[in-house]
C-alpha cells in the first residue's frame, strides 16, 4: 500500500501502541511512526511476557517441562501439550495407545474450537462490537466445562503425558461433547454468521485490508489460517499427518483472497470443520488403556528430534535435542504467532491506524505464545 | 408570556431534573439494554433491578481524585467537561416537551441547537488537546472532522423542513404537524404531492448518531484503537461530564429528531396529544440508539466521512431539491 | 524424482568436495549414518535422515559461510524457513545454529541445515537478506546465544530488555 499524500519526515510522529493498549490483547507494543491517521513504520517490540520456558526445559527432566507447555498458548494450550508429547514420544520411542490417540484429538479439537472462538469475540472486539464476545464466551464456556472435567483445569491444561493422557474420558463427556456439537452448530448461522459475518459494515472493515501475498507468507514462514487466508493449502494435520487425523476425514479450508476477510472465513470454517473431526473421532472412539507403560525417568538416545502439530494459530514445532541424559539438552519452540507477527511491519506500512489494528487482530496474536 | 419569577425557576429546575435523571438512568437503560442484547441480566446487584446503580456509579467518580497530567494546560483541561455537559442541557431550553410546557419558544429555536450542538464539539477538541496526549488528540481531530461532515447534511435535511412549516420556531414545526401520524413530517403530504421525507428522517438519524459519537460512528472514543480517546487522561467527574454530556446529547438529539420529523407530542391516532407521546417517541429513539450501538461493529474514519460527504450530502441536497419543487413549483 | 531427491541433488551441489561420499538417494537406516547425525563429528555435506525418527528429511551440515548458499537455493526451491534454534555445546567449545526448513506443499521434505561455530567469537553471516523471516528468527538466537549475525539489519535484543548484558541459554550461564 503507499500513502495517499507525499510524506513530510518533519510532521511525522511517534505512537506508542501497547505494551498496555486495549487492542494488544496482551503486552505487546508497537512502535508506530504516524502520519497524521497512517503509518508509515511499524515495529513490533516483543518480550513483555518472556519467562525463558526454554532455559526451564533445561533445568528439569522431560515430565517436569509439560506442564510449562500450556502456559505458552493458554488458548490452545492442549495443542502444545500434545506437540511436545509427540517430540518427546518420538525421541523416546513410545508408542501411544490408539484411544488415547482419539482422546487426544477430540480434546485438541474442542481446545481448538475455544480458542477460534475467543478469537473472533476478541477480533469483533477490537472492530468495536461487544456483542458477539458474550454470544462467544457462551459457547467457549461450554467446551471449558467439558473439558474441566476430564483434564482438571479450564486455560492451562497438562492433560497429555509421554504415552498417553492422564485421564479417561466417561460417557458423560462424550453425551456432553455430542449435545455441544449440536448446540454449536444450530447457533452458528445464525448468531455468528447472520449477525456477524454477512453485516456490511465488518465486511466493509475486512475485505481487502491486511493483504498478504502467498510469497510473503513463505518469506516470513507464516502459517496456519494466515496461510491459508492466502491461499496455501498448508495444514499440518494433513501435510505432515500425525497422531490419528489420516484416518479423519476433514477439509482445510483454503481462501484466495489474501485479505483479513480471508483469514475470518479460514477461522470460522475450521470451527465447522473440527466439529467434523469430533464427530467421526467420537463415533470411532476405541476401548483399551489411555497409557503406555512408559519409564518414571525419561532417557531418550543422542539425536536431533522435529515435530510438529497444527495449532489454532498455525505450525508449532518443537525442536529437541538430547544428550542422552534425563533432561531436555535443548528444546527449542517454533511458535506459530512469532513468524505470523513478523509480517505486520511490513504489511501494515501505508495503513490507516483503524485498518492496522484489524489486521492485527486477523492474525489472532497470543502473546505468551511469542514472547515463550 | 408570563414574567413571573417562578416560571424560570421553575423550568430552571424542571429542565437540570430532566437532565440529570436522563444522564444518569440513560447509562442504566444502556447497560441494562446492552444486557439483554447479549443474553445477560445487566446490572441487578445495587437495588431492585440494579436501579441504585447510577447513584453508586456517581458516588465512586464523585470520590476519585481528578487526576491532571504535568505540563498541561490545567484550565482548559478541567473547563472541557463542564462545556461538554452545557450546551446539553441550554438546548433543552428550546424543546417543546408538548404544548404547553416548554421554557422558552424562540423564533430561531432550531438554529439556537445547532449552535449549541458545535460548541459541544469543542468541549472534545479543547478536552483532547489539553490531555496533551497523542491518543487523545487524534481522537479530537477525529470528532471535528466528523461534527464538521455531518453538521452539513443534517442542517440541509433540516432546511427542508424548515421550508415545509415555513418556520424556524420548533414550537411552529410540532404544531404544523398535528393530528395524526399522516400529518408528521416523516410522511408528508404537500400540495398532493408525498415528500419523501423519510429519506431526510433516515439521513437525520444517521447524522444525529454520528453528532452524539455513538456507535458504529463512536470513531473519537474508539477504545481498540484510541484507548478512550479525549477521556484518556480523564478519570473521576471530568470523565463523568463527558459520559452524562454525551447521554444528554443523545437525548436532545432524540428530542430533535421527534419535534422535527415524528410530530413533536402529536399522538399518531389524532387523540389526545400530549406530553407523554413525547416522551415515548424519545425514549423509542434512544432505544433504537442503544440497540445500534449493541448490535454493530465500529466502522472507520474515513468511510464515515466518505459517508457524509459522497453519499448524505448529495442525497440531502437532492432531497432539498426535490422538496422545494414539490412544495413550491408543482 | 521425488522432492527429497530433487532437494538433495540441488543441496549437494553446494558441497564439490563432499564427491568423496557416497550419494545415497535412499535414506540411511545403519548406524553409521545415525552416529553421523548425532555425534556431528561427519563431513559437512547432505544426507538423509529416517523421517519417522527424526522428522526431519535431510540433515545438511554445512560451512558457516555457506548457510546463505544454502538459505538461497532452498528458497529458489519453495522452502520456507521454520525457525533457528542455537544450540551450546560447551563440552566441544562450540555452539551450534541449526535452520529448520519446510514446504508449503503436499510433497513432505524437512530439512535440518547445521552449522558450528566457535564459541569465544560467535559470528555467522545473516541469512536474512535472502529470507526476511529469518530477521527475528537471527535476533532471538542472538538474543540467548550472543552469536553476531554479520550483516543482519537490526541485530537488538528482542525478548530480553535492551540493556540485558547476558546470553541466558548459554549453559555456563548463571543467573
Amino acid at each position: 500500500m503507499t500513502l495517499p499524500v507525499e510524506l513530510r519526515h518533519d510532521e511525522t510522529f511517534v505512537l506508542n501502541l501497547g505494551p498496555q493498549h486495549p487492542a494488544t490483547h496482551g503486552v505487546l507494543r508497537v512502535k508506530l511512526t504516524m502520519d497524521g491517521e497512517y503509518i508509515v513504520k511499524a515495529e513490533p517490540v516483543l518480550g513483555y511476557v518472556h519467562r525463558m520456558h526454554e532455559k526451564l526445559a533445561e533445568a528439569g527432566n522431560f515430565a517436569q517441562f509439560m506442564p510449562n507447555t500450556a502456559r505458552m498458548d493458554y488458548l490452545h494450550a492442549l495443542a502444545f501439550n500434545q506437540g511436545y508429547a509427540l517430540v518427546v514420544e518420538k525421541a523416546a520411542g513410545i508408542e501411544v495407545p490408539e484411544r488415547a490417540e482419539y482422546i487426544r484429538v477430540i480434546t485438541v479439537e474442542l481446545n481448538r474450537i475455544a480458542s477460534h472462538l475467543l478469537w473472533w469475540a476478541a477480533f469483533l472486539l477490537d472492530l468495536g462490537g461487544f456483542t458477539p464476545l458474550l454470544y462467544a464466551f457462551d459457547d467457549r464456556e461450554q467446551i471449558l466445562d467439558l473439558l474441566e472435567r476430564i483434564t482438571g483445569s479450564r486455560l492451562t491444561y497438562c492433560y497429555m503425558r509421554f504415552g498417553g493422557v492422564y485421564n479417561d474420558i466417561d460417557d458423560e463427556f462424550i453425551t456432553g461433547t455430542r449435545d455441544f456439537i449440536k448446540r454449536l452448530r444450530s447457533r452458528m448461522p445464525s448468531l455468528y454468521h447472520d449477525l456477524v459475518t454477512h453485516n456490511i459494515i465488518l465486511i466493509k472493515r475486512i475485505k481487502d485490508i491486511g493483504f498478504i501475498t502467498a510469497e510473503q507468507c513463505r518469506k516470513y514462514g507464516a502459517t496456519g489460517p494466515v496461510a491459508r487466508g492466502s491461499g496455501i493449502d498448508y495444514d499440518v494435520r494433513k501435510n505432515e499427518p500425525f497422531s490419528i487425523y489420516p484416518e479423519l476425514d476433514f477439509d482445510i479450508p483454503v481462501y484466495n483472497e489474501c485479505d483479513s476477510m480471508a483469514r475470518y472465513m479460514v477461522r470460522m470454517d475450521e470451527i465447522e470443520q473440527s466439529l467434523r473431526i469430533i464427530e467421526q473421532a467420537l463415533d470411532k472412539l476405541p476401548d483399551g488403556p489411555v497409557q503406555a507403560k512408559v519409564p518414571k525417568l525419561l532417557k531418550p538416545e543422542e539425536g536431533y528430534y522435529y515435530s510438529a502439530v497444527e495449532t489454532a494459530r498455525g505450525s508449532l514445532g518443537h525442536r529437541l535435542i538430547c544428550d542422552g541424559g534425563k533432561t531436555p539438552y535443548r528444546l527449542k519452540l517454533r511458535s506459530p504467532t512469532f513468524s505470523n507477527l513478523s509480517l505486520f511491519g511490513e504489511v501494515a506500512e501505508g495503513m490507516l491506524l483503524a485498518d492496522a489494528l484489524a489486521f492485527m487482530g486477523s492474525l489472532d496474536l497470543v502473546i505468551p505464545e511469542i514472547d515463550r | 408570556m408570563e414574567t413571573s419569577i417562578w416560571r424560570p425557576i421553575l423550568y430552571l429546575v424542571g429542565i437540570m431534573a430532566f437532565a440529570g435523571l436522563n444522564a444518569a438512568y440513560l447509562g442504566w437503560c444502556e447497560r441494562k439494554g446492552a444486557g439483554r442484547i447479549q443474553r445477560r441480566p445487566g446490572p441487578k446487584e445495587v437495588g431492585f433491578a440494579g436501579l441504585l446503580q447510577p447513584l453508586a456509579d456517581g458516588i465512586k467518580l464523585m470520590t476519585k481524585q481528578l487526576m491532571v497530567p504535568q505540563g498541561v494546560d490545567g484550565i482548559i483541561f478541567r473547563v472541557a467537561p463542564v462545556i461538554a455537559m452545557i450546551p446539553a442541557i441550554t438546548s433543552m431550553v428550546v424543546i417543546p416537551f408538548s404544548g404547553n410546557i416548554q421554557a422558552r419558544a424562540m423564533e430561531l429555536s432550531v438554529l439556537l441547537i445547532f449552535a449549541l450542538a458545535s460548541l459541544g464539539m469543542m468541549a472534545v477538541l479543547l478536552g483532547g488537546w489539553a490531555s496533551g496526549n497523542k491518543y487523545a488528540i487524534i481522537s479530537s481531530a477525529r470528532a471535528v472532522s466528523q461534527n464538521l461532515a455531518y453538521e452539513i447534511p443534517m442542517l440541509l435535511t433540516v432546511i427542508s423542513i424548515v421550508m415545509i412549516s415555513g418556520s424556524m420556531n420548533l414550537r411552529d414545526i410540532a404544531i404544523d404537524q398535528q393530528g395524526g401520524f399522516w400529518h408528521w413530517n416523516i410522511f408528508r403530504f404537500e400540495n398532493g404531492h408525498f415528500l419523501y421525507m423519510w429519506i431526510g428522517f433516515i439521513i437525520f438519524f444517521i447524522c444525529s448518531l454520528a453528532e452524539t459519537n455513538r456507535a458504529p460512528f463512536d470513531m473519537a472514543e474508539a477504545e481498540s484503537e484510541l484507548v478512550a480517546g479525549y477521556m484518556t487522561e480523564y478519570g473521576s467527574m471530568g470523565f463523568g461530564l463527558f459520559m452524562m454530556g454525551e447521554y444528554l446529547n443523545i437525548v436532545v438529539g432524540a428530542c430533535l429528531t421527534a419535534t422535527l420529523f415524528l410530530g413533536g407530542w402529536d399522538c399518531p391516532f389524532g387523540l389526545t396529544p400530549g406530553v407523554w407521546w413525547f416522551l415515548l417517541k424519545i425514549y423509542v429513539l434512544i432505544f433504537t440508539v442503544i440497540w445500534v450501538r449493541w448490535t454493530y461493529p465500529r466502522t472507520q474514519i474515513y468511510r464515515l466521512l466518505n459517508l457524509s460527504w459522497k453519499i448524505l450530502i448529495p442525497f440531502s441536497l437532492v432531497n432539498v431539491l426535490v422538496t422545494a419543487a414539490l412544495i413550491k413549483v408543482f | 524424482m521425488n522432492r527429497i531427491e530433487k532437494t538433495q541433488v540441488a543441496l549437494a551441489a553446494l558441497f564439490p568436495e563432499g564427491e568423496n561420499e557416497p550419494e545415497t538417494v535412499t535414506p540411511v537406516e545403519g548406524d553409521e549414518a545415525e552416529e553421523a547425525v548425532q555425534t556431528g563429528q561427519r563431513q559437512p555435506g547432505v544426507q538423509p535422515t529416517p523421517y519417522e525418527k527424526h522428522g526431519s528429511h535431510l540433515d545438511v551440515l554445512c560451512e558457516n559461510e555457506q548457510v546463505v548458499d544454502i538459505a538461497g537455493v532452498l528458497d529458489k526451491e519453495g522452502f520456507f524457513l521454520e525457525t533457528i534454534s542455537g544450540v551450546d555445546w560447551l563440552k566441544q567449545e562450540q555452539l551450534e545454529v541449526v535452520y529448520d526448513y519446510t514446504r508449503y506443499d503436499h510433497e513432505l521434505c524437512r530439512v535440518t541445515v547445521r552449522t558450528f561455530i566457535s564459541r569465544t567469537d560467535p559470528e555467522l553471516p545473516t541469512i536474512s537478506s535472502v529470507i526476511p523471516g529469518a530477521n527475528w528468527h537471527e535476533r532471538e538466537t542472538f538474543d540467548f546465544y550472543g552469536v553476531n549475525f554479520s550483516g543482519h539489519p537490526d541485530l537488538t535484543r528482542i525478548l530480553l530488555p535492551e540493556d540485558a548484558d547476558f546470553h541466558p541459554l548459554l549453559k555456563d550461564y548463571m543467573p
